[in-house]
């Protein structure tokens, strides 16, 4: 029977308005909430769907990140993953090294699938599934919002833009996530507690034996340009003067 | 030397305004030569009209059966086999180059710069963090292969005054053909695509209705101008998802925006930071798009558009 690995990442909460550091060394990450990237929750869920479907037996939960990124591994445990990995690793680092790092938990379980966020909601980077594929040297479908297994046959539905496109993918392969994949399920209490007993395997990412990529240095980060202050207007009629004023009708 | 190839972006016979804002991106880095490589089936017409943007030096035509679809997973062989003359490898970070070109970096054995908005050296680049409310300057290891997708709303097309040379590319690679393209389909309309439209008018989850979402449809027809819509109004289910306009959607740079009966949540924000004038109209006053509007009106919706059309 066959396996699914699903990598999260644990980020700032999308619902947190982030700041940038008066020194411009990056954004203000102490004392703020952190949760799942949203796009891994979904990610998740699917992977706990197709399990609840019976085509497959296993869902493996990992995530790269410092100690405090068991507290995502153990909510993606509540939701209905199997067991947890956990690559430890203090500093932030590039997407190219993650996908080295879940590549060398890729050759150790061999899942049918793997299953992502389209992108990480801090860097926004959105390479790390198509890396992993390309090391893998399988199959990809980014930006999913539809997954159809039938044995060894994917079929997956991308939203691109100019609408939605169907691949057919042999398996394995690794899909990543739009928002439209699914609802990520609400996890309850018993849940949590249950979650507590269940496996979580540890890794240090300096001894897994991969090179980490350290190609870019930050310079530095700055909050973006702020618009000016607008005008407002009473009426239609009012609207329509001052935008044939400002040259745009 | 600096040497760039940008991979076309390309559908119908037409090469994407996306493909000549790449150029231009490109173009602003010092003495920089400029190929493009056109991945297609039959890649003639494309590559005829690749060579007319300006700064480009040769076109590149890469002909194979297998390039009937944009599948990155067929490309990036490819793409690997040319690499070797280039110190730079860009595509425009839509989903077609969002998709590939990952997959090229780590077949390369290198990492990527998502989303460059400006370029501020041959290896020094700004792009967008957190939904784009934070900027990062990045230095890039010169050592190393630089690949990029380049973030269209932040570069105007290329002009068309180039005479590129074209030249044909015999493909070596092997090409796997575990992943197949099996359909496509899009809301076709006489509309202007919402991507590349100089005015567009989108809507919220204040219309209330996908009926009522049709006063936006008439007020872009009246101003020519391509629909959008919010993730709210489309998750509702009154508009299509390819007009969802936000961080999850579409980031869009028209000259005129018109939020109606939109509340501007930070998503929707950062997909219309970089439009030249935004209107908004909505009847909440505290609704944050009246942050970012250049013009506000507050009002009902259905009373303003109304009085809207008839002043037009």
């Amino acid at each position: 029977m066959s396996k699914i690995l699903v990598c999260i990442k644990r980020v700032v909460d999308y619902n947190v308005r982030i700041r940038v550091k008066p020194d411009s060394s990056g954004i203000v990450t102490d004392g703020v909430k952190m949760s799942i990237n949203p796009f891994d929750e979904i990610a998740l869920e699917e992977a706990i769907r197709l399990k609840e479907r019976g085509i497959a037996n296993e869902v493996i939960v990992a995530s790269i990140g410092p100690t405090e990124a068991q507290q995502q591994l153990r909510i993606g445990l509540a939701m209905g993953a199997d067991r947890a990995i956990h690559i430890q690793h203090d500093t932030s680092i590039e997407p190219l090294t993650a996908a080295r790092a879940f590549l060398k938990i890729v050759e150790q379980e061999s899942p049918l699938l793997v299953i992502t966020g389209k992108q990480a909601i801090d860097d926004d980077n959105a390479q790390t599934g198509q890396m992993l594929a390309a090391l893998w040297n399988r199959p990809q479908a980014c930006f999913a919002s539809k997954l159809e297994i039938n044995g060894n046959i994917a079929h997956a539905t991308r939203e691109v833009d100019d609408g939605l496109e169907t691949i057919e993918l042999d398996l394995p392969a690794v899909i990543t996530c739009d928002l439209r994949l699914n609802e990520p399920r609400y996890v309850k209490l018993p849940e949590i507690m249950k979650a507590k007993k269940k496996p979580l395997e540890l890794f240090m990412l300096n001894e897994m034996g991969i090179t980490l990529n350290q190609q870019f240095k930050t310079v530095k980060v700055t909050p973006p340009p702020a618009r000016q202050k607008g005008v407002l207007v009473k009426d239609a009629k009012e609207l329509v003067e001052l935008l044939k004023i400002k040259g745009v009708l | 030397m600096t040497r760039i190839l940008i991979i076309a972006e390309h559908a119908q016979g037409k090469l994407n305004l996306s493909t000549r804002k790449t150029v231009s991106c490109a173009a602003q880095i010092a003495d920089a030569e400029i190929d493009i490589v056109v991945f297609s089936n039959d890649a003639q017409e494309i590559a005829t009209q690749a060579a007319q943007l300006t700064s480009v030096r040769c076109v590149l035509k890469a002909e194979h059966p297998n390039f009937a679809h944009a599948l990155a997973a067929t490309y990036a062989p490819a793409i690997i086999q040319m690499a070797s003359n280039y110190s730079h490898i860009f595509a425009p970070s839509t989903t077609f180059g969002k998709d590939l070109m990952p997959r090229v970096a780590a077949l390369l054995g290198v990492g990527q710069i998502s989303d460059v908005m400006a370029v501020e050296g041959s290896h020094r680049f700004v792009r967008p963090i957190y939904a784009g409310n934070a900027m990062v300057t990045l230095d890039a290891d010169p050592q190393h292969k630089l690949v990029a997708t380049i973030r269209t709303a932040s570069f105007q097309p290329a002009t068309t005054n180039g005479n590129a040379s074209i030249e044909s590319v015999s493909i070596s690679a092997t090409l796997p053909t575990h992943t197949r393209f099996i359909s496509h389909s899009e809301e076709h309309n006489d509309r202007p695509d919402l991507q590349s439209a100089a005015r567009v008018v989108a809507g919220g989850r204040a219309l209330g209705s996908a009926e009522n979402f049709n006063l936006i449809y008439q007020l872009a027809d009246q101003l020519g101008a391509g629909v959008g819509a919010s993730r709210a109004a489309v998750d509702a289910g009154y508009a299509a998802n390819e007009l969802q306009v936000g961080q999850t959607g579409k980031i869009i740079a028209p000259d005129l925006y018109i939020a109606v009966g939109i509340s501007g949540a930070i998503q929707h924000l950062t997909g219309i930071k970089d439009a030249r004038t935004i209107v908004a109209i909505n009847k909440d006053p505290e609704a944050p798009i009246f942050d970012v509007a250049d013009i506000g009106l507050v009002g009902d919706l259905f009373t303003v558009l109304p009085e809207l059309a008839k002043h037009l």
